[in-house]
């Protein structure tokens, strides 16, 4: 492994087609150490798709992507890239991070199974171990009385908070979330981005999905407009966000105004 | 505003149904005149009934009966995992190999296969291994190692396998994919996700048609009569074929696959609503059991 790296994610030229569709047609992405990173852009534009080949769960066609300065599904050998073993792919994801849409988590679990089986399969920790971390996550995110209690239980604010904790319980390098707040009403998905907020405040490397514009403005360093699988501008937040210069993220922005939250 | 209205309470009585009092009065009468022809009847014979319920070749021959419906559920359980495996595959060769087994072994009538395994030895006389330059390592009769038992196993095996494979394949997808994936993220390896994530959730959609298979397989390996297996309906077709009595023995017979159905029944309504429950699905391991327990009631004495 590769220690300290300035950029966490890079991306060049990265594609990613399913069967005729180009999803990705060329991403260039860099995504510096301990910053937070949003991406925006309309539905069909190819961000969950972004997201999801960062940790490998959609394997790119062409182009580059590093996490931690290394491929996440190959290894470069002889000029090639070679697809790695199962395991390998294994302990190389534990340390991207990742926050589903629909939560996720293990239904038939409890919190507390849920925190701790991912660390105690892959990380090899012992149990007691891994339960008094999972108990000190569970305090940061608000629901260390939950711990008992199954996901069907909980709300779906709760849920999301709960599988932040679990993919923090995996001690991971970067974050990655997937429109974590768009299953939420706006009650729910402000408890949600308020632990986002202190998670970004933290330094932890993260790189965000959503249609929080409000979040994007408060919390990211850097935003990226994605449209048709193309960046089309990025920067910081304040001058991709109240001075757009392209048409599509004018349009963008001004029919997701009316439909943000604070 | 609410205006003054008279509402006192009226009894209700409920509507008049005579049409099932209909029914149930015929129903009465055809129950009444089956027991009085089940009575009057001699070929029923019931001196002969109660002195072959528990005759010992009856309930050795009811225990090959249980012994192979346990055997042979345990062998499709196995081959059957092992054939949804082919067919969730990635590969689509192995997946074809999957559907083909499928394809066939629920096909073909379960008779005809038993009586194929039961005459293999007409299509492989002899096995034997012979190494170029070593020489021959064994060589067996078919005939002296596929006894009607063993042929039985086989047949009912690889039939019964073609059923539970589907009903496998389906319950494991039925879990949301949502939850591999997660599991995959969290870097999790595809053997334990399949282990701690997908299977306990598959077996409350697993569990009940299995039951439901298991029930017809006990009353599916009446057939192996057909190949001289001693089963319970052999013996009892053994007995009547010298004595006479067919009557009476088919009634002991039905009795026993009766009661053994009963029982079977009742632990599969155990066993759905065990696993019905998303609270305790399945157990990993009885540590596991216990020691939530014991959270449990640390929980409670803390308060």
């Amino acid at each position: 492994m590769i220690d300290a790296v300035d950029t966490m994610v890079l991306a060049r030229g990265l594609r990613k087609s399913f069967g005729d569709s180009e999803a990705l047609k060329g991403i260039d992405l860099d995504v510096p150490t301990g910053s937070v990173t949003c991406i925006i852009g309309p539905s069909g534009s190819g961000k969950s798709t972004l997201l999801r080949c960062i940790n490998h769960l959609e394997p790119p066609t062409s182009g580059t992507l590093l996490v931690g300065g290394q491929y996440v599904g190959y290894d470069l050998r002889n000029g090639r890239l070679r697809e790695v073993r199962q395991s390998v792919l294994s302990q190389r994801r534990a340390g991207i991070g990742m926050v589903f849409q629909a939560f996720n988590l293990f239904a038939h679990m409890t919190v507390l199974e849920n925190l701790i089986e991912a660390p105690m399969a892959v990380h090899r920790l012992p149990r007691g171990e891994a339960v008094s971390a999972a108990m000190l996550l569970l305090e940061r995110v608000g629901l260390l009385d939950k711990a008992g209690a199954y996901p069907r239980q909980l709300s779906g604010g709760q849920q999301q908070r709960v599988a932040i904790a679990r993919a923090l319980a995996m001690k991971p390098r970067v974050l990655l979330f997937d429109e974590p707040t768009s299953a939420l009403d706006p009650q729910l998905g402000r408890e949600v981005l308020s632990v986002m907020r202190t998670l970004a405040e933290s330094g932890i490397t993260m790189v965000v999905v959503t249609h929080e514009i409000e979040f994007a403005r408060k919390a990211a360093d850097q935003v990226i407009f994605l449209d048709a699988g193309v960046v089309v501008e990025r920067g910081k937040p304040a001058d991709i966000l109240d001075n757009p210069q392209s048409a599509s993220l004018q349009r963008f922005l001004s029919g997701t105004l009316t439909a943000t939250r604070d | 505003m609410v205006t003054a209205h008279p509402t006192p309470d009226y009894p209700i009585s409920p509507r008049r149904n005579y049409g099932s009092w209909v029914i149930v009065a015929i129903a009465v009468l055809i129950v009444a005149l089956l027991v009085l022809m089940l009575v009057r009847n001699t070929a029923f014979a019931w001196d002969a009934v109660l002195h072959y319920l528990f005759h010992p070749l009856i309930l050795s021959g009811l225990a090959v009966t249980l012994q192979l419906t346990v055997v042979v559920l345990v062998c499709a359980l196995v081959l059957a995992t092992l054939v949804a495996m082919l067919r969730l595959s990635s590969s689509r060769v192995l997946q074809a190999i999957g559907r083909t087994y499928v394809w066939f072994f629920r096909g073909v009538p379960a008779l005809i296969q038993l009586i194929f395994w039961y005459n293999i030895g007409m299509v492989v006389p002899v096995v034997s291994l012979t190494l170029p330059g070593v020489g021959t390592l064994f060589s067996i009769n078919t005939n002296d190692v596929i006894s009607p038992f063993i042929a039985a196993v086989i047949a009912l095996s690889l039939c019964e396998a073609g059923y539970l494979a589907e009903i496998i394949r389906a319950g494991i997808k039925s879990v949301p994919s949502g939850q591999v994936e997660a599991a995959r993220a969290l870097g999790m390896s595809r053997g334990r996700t399949l282990r701690r994530i997908v299977v306990p959730q598959a077996m409350p959609f697993i569990i009940p048609p299995t039951g439901n298979e298991a029930i017809s397989l006990l009353k599916m390996t009446s057939l192996v009569a057909y190949i001289a297996v001693d089963d319970l309906f052999y013996t009892a077709q053994s007995i009547y074929s010298r004595t006479f009595e067919t009557i009476p023995l088919l009634v002991v017979v039905a009795v026993w696959y009766l009661v053994a159905v009963t029982i079977l029944t009742i632990g599969q309504g155990y066993l759905e609503r065990y696993y019905g429950r998303m609270d305790d699905p399945l157990p990993a391991g009885m540590a596991y059991r216990v020691w939530r327990v014991a959270l449990a009631a640390r929980h409670r004495s803390s308060k």
